[in-house]
């Protein structure tokens, strides 16, 4: 089997035995790359040429350090398209930032690199990571692959599909309202949403401040949390990433769940599920409880208002977020406008996409004056509404239990002329998102052939015992088996 | 116009009509680095765009994080201001496109400045005066565009963002100014305050202080308001009174004929000596703030505020009453010796390394300030020894050395950095206090001047300096002029008389 389709945590024990080098590992992902992925189109940009250099050392590093090197060391790995690298071309998806090359890294990226793990290229995502199937995006389509039909989820579906189909080892998402879970879910691979400020925006081209959170997609929870803690911790160059210490999410990993009280939602699981989804679901509840941990249906009442607060507020933050983005200093420009405004408009219609067009005007509407308080200002009220739900629910709840999309991985093409169709495959993570909470999606059985996510959420900072209950479930289902796809043959 | 018939319209029309002014100044703060980004808040002299990085240029994926020293400076300039420091603040977003804005929105703060409400105390004719002021809050400074040519015509222009996010602190007064005089003198009084503080240099010329204003008229005794210009870039005392007065004769010309006024932005044109119309580059512009969801909320602890207040300094008009108290000193010098924080002190120095007070106001007001004004430096910086400086007006009270001879060695002293005691007592230039010896020099330059003796007599009073001026020159300065005077009037009417 291939290096590559190995989890993280047995890549670098293989690294530190001397069985395997980061060098050789590269150049596995980049050949799968040059052999799998134009089906996939997981990637936009490949830096083979860094990449080298970046192996080159990791290796040694490694001889240097051996097991003092960081668990990353060495590692391949895939950048979603919105997080700033230096000297790379970095576009978010999106035609207006097109040739936009950052003078600075991302601190999420910086800290990765730093330990040692070597970027292989850049992964499409739905442009400004405004959407739920990578379709948005203004360079090229993702798709599945476990079917080449069927979208491989978003925002960071390049990210979830690349790691699903062994191109790389683990990747880095975002997450404003379930951009890494949901992909993950319908790829079939662990997502993890940190605590909302436990991970560092610096870098990140926004979305939505005040949602926006960076995380990895890998093949185990194990792998997630390794990833996690290189990444985690306060960054002096975000104002809202936290100051909190990090919690050592690998050595609770093993602890289990025999004794916590789970949460199971029934606002959740009353509403519109894919029958395959909803019995997933319900044997993973199952298996935890046979793993001794007691199952309890809870009430989030406020749920069925999140989906709605979260598409005022998101575009809301966007539309002031992207402003920088004039048209002007990035994209093509406007030469021939008659007049500044013309430029605005004419620049910025031509850069941006529809659905970010969409979401522009959305936000704009619901931060004008006279429409502040009827949109806006409720969309934050019932922020606080569902905080208010969850935690209440966390006083006696140590872990909630969602599936992460209501269905597997949808067709392509299925619901792009219908937004509303394709916001509501947010509808069981965005909850998750208004509250902050800490949020991981990990493979729990297919349904047809697709794959189906668990999700499962903690109280804010509690990101280590979300990773725990996973890793509980992970070891006792198994993990995922990759796609046929990333079974043939390379090479 | 404060001459002619323009002067005549602007007091017959004060006469009838009531302004209505409130004044938004815009400070720059004394900041090491910009409010939200670590690059250099005094970007003075620095090569266009050299004073900048990704937050500041609003680069896709930067982020901004507050200036903690920009924060409590404004706190300071509240308490100064007696405003109200709440505890929760906040940083909010207000969006709009201009090219010398690069992140598409200014952050600013909306509904929950730092500082709420306060006063500033100022002088207006001798007449003691309040305004009260609405808020004080914390912004970020736009970039400058720089256009090729009259701006609606330029071919292109240049951006130019060493200037962008520099920490801008504004003070909202209420309208509470009946005046162009008034407000002239609140912007004075606001100032010299903001720089007392150390929160700005005050200087308006280079746009660090910046001033707009809000001017309606009434007739007096109505309490409803008028129509409101707002007048913009008032950028020096002289350009804010003369706008204003323009403005009020402009307004009471329209009112009059029975004109509709509709708010409108104006700005002040130097060549047509007039307020013109200023061609918004927003028209009714929705600004659509909302909180900046990358700037936690500001907590503005109540043990941090006291601590902020118990650093304040002695302000201007506290030290000026001290002053006038402490040294039995003129209204006038207290003022004029507390214009400046650095002034005031150089004074207090001056007098506690032994001069008498009274002798070193108003040698520091008239002469010291003149021989510095001269030499381009300022009091604080003239390089005189205090003790020295004490030491020769001592020397002046005490009507041992002549004012003559003390400027002399003054201007000397300036230029060679001599102990100006030293060069009185190197050149024998201690006051003639030999009656005898005056009254010889006297005696001397009578006969040498019979025809101005003869005018003074015949009832030609400034015949006398004629005189005296002989008298100081055949003394090379060291007689006391006016004893000179005395002895001249005794000698010269005891022989017309006798």
């Amino acid at each position: 089997m291939s290096w590559l389709l190995r989890s993280l945590a047995d890549q670098a024990r293989g690294l530190r035995r001397g069985e395997v080098t980061s060098a050789r590992l590269v150049e596995e992902a980049l050949a799968r790359i040059a052999a799998l992925d134009p089906r996939i189109g997981a990637f936009v940009r490949i830096t083979a040429t860094q990449a080298r250099a970046a192996a080159e050392a990791a290796d040694r590093r490694l001889a240097a350090e051996g097991d003092g090197a960081p668990p990353v060391c060495g590692i391949p790995v895939g950048l979603k398209d919105v997080l700033c690298v230096e000297g790379v071309e970095t576009c978010a998806g999106s035609r207006i930032l097109q040739g936009f090359v950052p003078p600075y890294t991302a601190t999420a990226v910086a800290r990765l690199t730093a330990a040692g793990a070597v970027a292989v290229g850049t992964c499409n995502c739905d442009e400004f990571a405004m959407g739920s199937s990578t379709e948005n995006s203004a360079y090229q389509i993702t798709r599945n692959p476990h079917q080449l039909g069927r979208v491989p989820g978003g925002s960071s579906g390049g990210s979830a599909a690349a790691v699903a189909a062994g191109l790389v080892t683990a990747s880095l998402g975002t997450d404003t309202g379930g951009s890494i879970r949901q992909p993950a879910a319908l790829c079939g691979v662990v997502g993890f949403k940190p605590t909302y400020g436990r991970v560092s925006r610096f870098g990140v081209i926004a979305f939505a401040s005040s949602l926006d959170q960076v995380g990895p997609l890998t093949r185990t929870v194990e792998d997630a949390a390794l990833v996690y803690s290189t990444i985690a911790g306060h960054d002096p160059l975000d104002a809202t990433s936290s100051r909190r210490p990090v919690d050592d999410p690998i050595a609770e990993l093993a602890l289990g769940v025999e004794g916590m009280r789970l949460g199971v939602p029934a606002e959740y699981v009353d509403g519109d599920l894919d029958p395959g989804v909803r019995r997933e679901f319900e044997a993973a509840c199952g298996r935890l409880a046979a793993l001794g941990a007691r199952i309890e249906t809870v009430s989030l009442p406020s749920t069925r208002f999140a989906l709605a607060a979260y598409y005022v507020i998101a575009p809301a933050e966007a539309s002031s977020n992207l402003a920088r983005m004039d048209g002007l200093r990035f994209g093509p420009g406007a030469p021939t406008a008659p007049s500044l405004r013309a430029a605005y408009e004419q620049a910025r219609h031509a850069g941006f996409g529809p659905e970010v067009r969409r979401r522009i005007m959305l936000g704009t509407y619901a931060l004008s004056s006279g429409y502040y308080d009827a949109y806006y200002r409720r969309a934050q009220q019932v922020r606080t509404l569902v905080a208010q739900d969850f935690g209440r629910v966390f006083e006696r709840i140590d872990a909630i239990l969602a599936p992460t999309s209501p269905t597997p991985a949808f067709p392509l093409g299925s619901r792009t002329e219908d937004p509303l169709a394709m916001y509501q495959s947010d509808v069981l993570t965005v909850p998750f998102s208004l509250a902050g909470v800490p949020a991981v999606s990990l493979p729990a059985g297919l349904s047809e052939g697709l794959p189906v996510g668990l999700q499962i959420a903690t109280p804010a900072f509690q990101d280590a015992r979300c990773l725990r209950v996973a890793a509980a479930f992970e070891r006792a289902a198994g993990v995922a088996a990759p796609p046929a796809l990333a079974r043939e043959p390379v090479g | 116009m404060t001459q002619g018939s323009s002067g005549r319209r602007l007091a017959e029309v004060l006469s009838q009509w009531e302004p209505v002014i409130g004044l938004e100044v815009h400070a720059q703060l004394l900041t090491r680095s910009k409010m939200f980004c670590g690059c250099r808040a005094d970007y003075a002299g620095l090569p266009p765009n050299s004073n900048t990085c990704p937050t500041c240029l609003g680069l896709p994926g930067a982020l901004p994080v507050a200036n903690a020293a920009a924060i409590r400076m404004t706190v300071r300039t509240g308490l100064a201001l007696q405003s109200r420091i709440p505890e929760h603040s906040k940083f909010d977003r207000k969006n709009y496109f201009y090219p010398d804005l690069p992140k598409g929105y200014q952050i600013s703060q909306y509904d929950l400045p730092l500082c709420v409400g306060g006063w500033l105390e100022f002088d207006v004719g001798g007449t003691e005066r309040a305004a009260r002021i609405t808020r004080v809050h914390l912004e970020e400074d736009a970039g400058k565009l720089l256009h090729a040519g009259e701006i609606q015509r330029a071919g292109f222009s240049l951006v130019d963002l060493n200037r962008a996010g520099v920490p801008l602190m504004e003070v909202v007064g209420e309208p509470d100014l009946r005046s162009p005089a008034e407000a002239r003198a609140y912007l004075v009084a606001l100032r010299q305050l903001l720089v007392y503080l150390g929160v700005n240099d005050g200087n308006m010329e280079e746009g660090s202080l910046r001033c707009d204003a809000n001017i309606s008229l009434r007739r007096p005794g109505e309490e409803s308001l008028g129509v409101r210009a707002e007048v913009k870039n008032l950028n020096s005392f002289r350009i804010l009174q003369r706008a204003l007065e323009h403005e009020v004769v402009r307004q009471a010309a329209l009112l009059e004929s029975g004109a509709t006024l509709t708010p409108e932005t104006r700005g002040w044109s130097e060549a047509e000596a007039a307020t013109v119309p200023q061609r918004g580059k927003e028209e009714a512009e929705d600004y659509r703030y909302f909180p900046d969801p990358d700037l936690p909320p500001i907590r503005c602890d109540p043990d941090e505020v006291a601590a902020i207040r118990s650093e304040l300094p002695e302000l201007p008009r506290a030290r000026a009453l001290r002053l006038r108290q402490q040294h039995n000193l003129s209204l006038d010098e207290a003022r004029g010796l507390t214009e400046r924080p650095g002034e005031a002190d150089h004074f207090e120095q001056l007098v506690a390394a032994g001069a008498p007070p009274a002798t070193a106001a108003a040698w520091q007001l008239n002469e010291l300030a003149g021989l510095c004004q001269r030499a381009h430096r300022s009091i604080e910086t003239s390089g005189l020894d205090l003790g020295q400086l004490a030491r020769l007006l001592l020397l002046v009270q005490r009507r041992e050395v002549s004012a003559a001879t003390a400027k002399t060695v003054l201007a000397q002293a300036l230029e060679t950095g001599a102990d100006p005691v030293g060069l009185v007592e190197a050149g024998g230039l201690r006051q003639l206090s030999d009656e005898g010896e005056l009254t010889d020099r006297v005696d001397q330059a009578i006969a040498a001047r019979p025809q101005a003796a003869r005018d003074f007599l015949a009832g030609n009073d400034r015949a006398l300096s004629a005189l005296v001026g002989h008298v100081m020159a055949a003394t090379r300065g060291r007689a006391d002029a006016r004893r000179v005077d005395e002895l001249l009037r005794e000698r010269l009417t005891r022989e017309g008389g006798g």
